[in-house]
């Protein structure tokens, strides 16, 4: 498999806090990495600063290098929309567009940008829908607001929405953190089959989400990349004391 | 408990309620005199030739104020093509585009802006305007009034964006949104009633607003049809009919008032509905 993100070095500061040190990272294509550590570790900081959302952070400031195949991210000729066109995130908490229908939801990329033809709608809704198994659920309503939905279908409906655009990367921070189990067990089945076709990195401080979902699964602490390797190999024998104490509970 | 201390706190307890209420009725009282002595006086002006015709020489009965209230609408209408606008992209750009001193610099200067009297608003316009114009026009008055109308909008909408979710804005930008349509179309979007309040409380202001027409518009007894020249507009209108010595024209000066406070009226109430609604 190849490399589809390489992380060289990044260093990410909020003013004088130093979030993430000196992390360097492989991601392969078609593939799904875990990202677990404690809360405030630097976990999230690292994954917004794979679609540029840091951006918008005035007293951020990301050093180092992020690889995109063959794009250096941060390099000042690129665009940072490009980027985002191609790397599309999840977010902890589901953010429909409230004011949208469900059916406009899942095109909001496309309306929001000025650039849906006439007629592409209906089969982008229904094709984004169903591979996120809702439209089912709400073939009968698309017209309802999006707001009308519960908290997993809601998540699943940002899931459609993100997919709809066809990025190649998708980044989920905690994407079921705040779901019920059924929920969740719905989100962990669908990552499951999105990667086949995408690359997907994925946050979570649930260790058996963690390893039931990811190929590989990397163990931050503190802002420091600690161990990263197989998923298998992590929660079962990792190398690294501070990995182990973490994902036995062991931790203070 | 002691007797004696209860009633003392029921003394207490009692005398802050009357206190309360006399302090309400205070409130409510001048609104209810304003509107009983309008209403009285202007009433028995208003007809439909009020609305469409333009005022009688002295000594001559009837008559309206229809250039006044078509001026002002001229020229609330043009103030707030320019002062809206440059209000909302002043706000988006505070909010959405970061901070810095330019930003701070910008506030500071709509605080100023709000708080200079309006009569020095039309000075200024008088100099920048009707001096090298060599004339008074309605031009010069809506430009003073947007200069009112600019900080009004722009503080209101600043507050109506600052209360959009990050969540929203971020859910845009990470679908490869750029930000100046994400701005637009969700942030914005999601605050529109807010804004349109705002909008309304500023046309309200401005729509009363006398003291920076005076020497901008000036006023005009008769109808204009050009940008460039003196406009008729009804708080004018209203001052100039009131000072003069002419019982007709009183009478006119009461009706115009009588409009104007159930237009405010009716502008503060479409405010109010429009913000709660949103709830
Ligand atoms: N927008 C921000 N502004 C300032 N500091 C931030 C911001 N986002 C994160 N941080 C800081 O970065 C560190 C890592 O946070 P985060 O990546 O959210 O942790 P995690 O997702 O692992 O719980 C924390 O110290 C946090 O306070
Ligand atoms: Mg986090």
């Amino acid at each position: 498999m190849s490399t589809k993100i390489r992380l060289d070095n990044l260093n990410i500061h909020f003013g004088a806090n130093h979030a993430v040190k000196d992390v360097s990272m492989e991601v392969a294509e078609n593939s799904v990495t875990a990202i677990i550590g404690p809360s405030g570790c630097g976990k999230s900081t690292v994954l917004r600063s794979i679609n540029r959302m840091h951006d918008m952070t005035p007293s951020a400031r990301v050093t180092g290098c992020i690889m995109l195949d063959d794009t250096d991210i941060y390099s000042r000729s690129v665009d940072p929309v490009a980027i985002r066109r191609r790397v599309g995130m999840v977010f902890q908490k589901p953010n429909p567009f409230p004011a949208m229908s469900i059916h406009d939801n899942v095109i909001a990329g496309y309306k929001l940008n000025g650039v849906l033809k006439k007629g592409d709608a209906d089969e982008i809704v229904e094709s984004s829908l169903k591979r996120v198994a809702l439209w089912d659920e709400v073939k009968d309503r698309l017209k309802r607001s999006a707001m009308e939905l519960s908290g997993g279908q809601q998540q699943r409906l940002c899931i459609a929405r993100t997919i709809a655009v066809k990025p190649e990367v998708i980044l989920m921070d905690e994407p079921a953190s705040a779901l019920d189990p059924i929920s969740t067990l719905k989100i962990e089945e669908l990552i499951e089959e999105l990667k086949e076709r995408y690359t997907i990195i994925i946050v979570t401080h649930n260790m058996q989400q963690a390893a039931r979902v990811s190929d590989v699964t990397a163990f931050f602490y503190l802002g420091e990349m600690i161990e990263m390797g197989e998923t298998r190999k992590i929660f079962t024998n990792p190398e690294k004391k501070q990995t182990e104490d973490y994902i036995t509970g062991r931790f203070g | 408990m002691t007797l004696r201390s209860l009633v003392m706190r029921r003394a207490t307890n009692l005398s802050a309620t009357l206190l309360m209420g006399l302090a309400t009725l205070m409130v409510l009282l001048p609104l209810g005199i304003i509107f009983y002595h309008i209403i009285k006086m202007g009433f028995s002006s208003i007809n439909p030739g009020f609305f469409t015709s333009i005022p009688k020489p002295p000594g001559e009965a009837g008559g309206g104020m229809a250039n006044g209230m078509a001026g002002s609408a001229v020229m609330i209408g043009m103030a707030s093509l320019v002062g809206v606008p440059v209000g909302i992209f002043g706000a988006i750009y505070l909010t959405e585009y970061g901070g810095g001193r330019l930003a701070t610099a910008i506030r500071f200067s709509a605080d100023v802006l709000s708080g200079i009297p309006s009569i020095i608003t039309g000075m200024v316009a008088y100099t920048l305007l009707v001096v090298p114009m060599k004339g008074f026009s309605a031009l010069a008055g809506s430009f003073a009034l947007a200069l009112i109308m600019i900080p009004i909008v722009l503080r209101t909408t600043e507050e109506q964006l600052k209360m959009v979710p990050v969540s929203l804005r971020e859910a845009s930008l990470a679908l490869g949104v750029p930000l100046w349509r994400t701005s637009l179309k969700v942030t914005l979007r999601s605050a529109l009633t807010g804004v349109i309040t705002g909008i309304l409380l500023a046309v309200a202001r401005v729509a009363g607003e006398t003291a920076p027409l005076l020497f901008t518009a000036l006023g005009n007894q008769f109808w204009s049809n050009k940008l460039t020249e003196p406009m008729a507009a009804l708080p004018l209108q209203i001052f100039n009919f009131a000072i003069a010595p002419y019982e007709d024209w009183h009478r006119l000066a009461w009706g115009g008032a009588l409009v104007l406070v159930v237009l405010m009226f009716t502008l503060s109430l479409a405010a109010r509905w429009l913000g709660r609604s949103k709830h």
